[in-house]
């Protein structure tokens, strides 16, 4: 049987791993190359690297993340963060990724996510979205809106609708996060997991707010989550991976214990 | 040298850092020559069966891989790797290479099962091999794939996988291997295998 994949995400700020509360407040706690390798080791099913910096400039730093992860880590990754073009989904995936994820820049140019899936097939291309619980209306019927710039902009887009917009364009997964539920560590948003992975035939990875193991298993069980990004809980030793997957295990959700 | 075959498509360069990561000269190439003289050969990467088909025979290595399978020399082939080897594909009605013979089948999506397949599953090895040394059983690799094989003799099959359904993920005959999943993909457990392929 398939498993639930945990993936630990690494937000990334100028070449240093950092974790914001709610996206602010970033504080430095790595280098990127070490806690990927750390996670590898301990089990972590894939890694998703966000380049927070995502300035132009800097650039050429996340890709040297990228090319060094990609020596010594034989598990997939993905690559988000400020990725506007073809060529910067190209260059990401040249120096090792497995998949490119977008975010804004497909709100910006949906058109992105269709070049990505026809230049290197749909299962590289994850469309991800921040998304907010706002009051239902006309434009946004399910409650749910998309944001942009990191959380800050409301874009006026229905998180359903932008989802099977984005896999009608070829996304080959969907991240969903939720800015109500990051870094509270109560729990995911599940009826938003939910909503989203009804409304689409791919993977959908969950993502914000898991703060214990229960919270893994309430969004793989009762939201039909394919995967769930960790951060807080696992970065910072309060919980493992392999703790984790321990609970998953004895609560019947199949994971890979086999490393 | 293991050469490590370059059909114009797919994603050889993480096949490529995993050789080298255990200490093996794998080297990308297209070149019919350096094909031949090379010790093994990895066919590997994502792609579809008619463009993978289309861009072999343009380059004339349908016909190399042919002949490293008759030399006996050492093949190794990784996801749609896996699929050209036999007879024929339901993806866009494709003609493939028919060294073993069988054919290659899609999944049957529903509102459970999602098309492609990409995660972490687990393969029961059917059979011992030397390409299993050290290999816990069952074990999950990493597999990202629409498409299945159905070998016909069910001798070459060495490994199994459930996804709807139970399909052959793992295939040995003679010289040659092959696998559903992406073993340079597959964490210390996928670097295993790739060690015991290149090692004997």
């Amino acid at each position: 049987m398939i498993t639930k994949r945990i993936i630990p995400c690494l937000d990334v700020r100028a070449g240093k791993v950092t974790k914001g509360i709610a996206f602010r407040g970033n504080v430095d706690i790595g280098d990127p190359v070490e806690m990927a390798r750390f996670y590898y080791e301990c089990g972590a099913d894939e890694l998703v690297f966000y380049d927070i910096t995502a300035s132009n400039e800097r650039r050429d730093i996340m890709i040297d993340v990228v090319s060094a992860v990609a020596l010594e880590i034989f598990i997939p990754f993905s690559v988000g963060g400020g990725l506007r073009t073809l060529e910067d989904m190209r260059r990401v995936l040249l120096a090792g990724a497995e998949k490119v994820s977008i975010d804004s820049g497909a709100v910006r140019n949906p058109g992105l996510i269709a070049e990505g899936a026809k230049a290197f097939g749909s299962q590289c291309v994850v469309l991800s979205m921040q998304v907010k619980n706002v009051p239902k209306s006309h434009s946004i019927p399910s409650g749910y809106e998309v944001y942009i710039d990191g959380g800050r902009r409301a874009t006026g887009l229905d998180a359903r609708q932008w989802t099977q917009r984005g896999v009608e364009l070829g996304a080959g997964e969907v991240v969903v996060n939720s800015i109500d539920q990051d870094g509270t560590k109560a729990g995911y948003e599940l009826k938003l997991t939910q909503l989203i992975a009804d409304a689409v035939p791919v993977p959908v990875v969950a993502s914000g707010g898991a703060g214990n193991p229960g919270h893994l298993r309430d969004v793989f069980v009762e939201s039909r989550a394919d995967a769930a990004i960790v951060a807080s809980i696992t970065h910072y030793g309060e919980f493992s991976i392999e703790n984790i997957k321990r609970h998953l295990k004895a609560q019947h959700v199949p994971v890979r214990n086999t490393w | 040298m293991i050469a490590i075959i370059d059909y114009g498509a797919g994603n050889l360069t993480s096949v490529e850092r995993a050789v080298a990561y255990l200490g093996y000269d794998g080297v990308i190439t297209a070149d019919s020559d350096t094909i031949l003289s090379a010790e093994k050969v990895i066919f590997p990467g994502v792609g579809a069966a008619r463009s993978t088909m289309d861009n072999l025979k343009a380059g004339g290595l349908s016909e190399i891989l042919k002949q490293v399978y008759n030399a006996g020399k050492p093949m190794l082939g990784i996801c749609i790797g896996i699929q050209i080897l036999f007879d024929h594909s339901e993806e866009e009605n494709t003609a493939c290479l028919g060294i073993l013979p069988g054919v290659v089948k899609k999944f049957e999506a529903d509102r459970i099962l999602k098309v492609p397949q990409i995660g972490w599953n687990e393969v029961n090895q059917t059979q011992s091999h030397p390409f299993f040394h050290d290999v816990p059983n069952p074990a999950h690799f990493y597999f990202v794939n629409s498409y299945y094989p159905i070998p016909r003799i069910s001798s070459h099959i060495i490994g199994k996988t459930t996804y709807g359904v139970e399909f052959c993920s793992v295939v040995a005959h003679e010289n040659l291997i092959a696998t559903q999943f992406h073993l340079e993909k597959s964490g210390r457990i996928g670097l295993k295998m790739l060690d015991n392929f290149l090692r004997n």
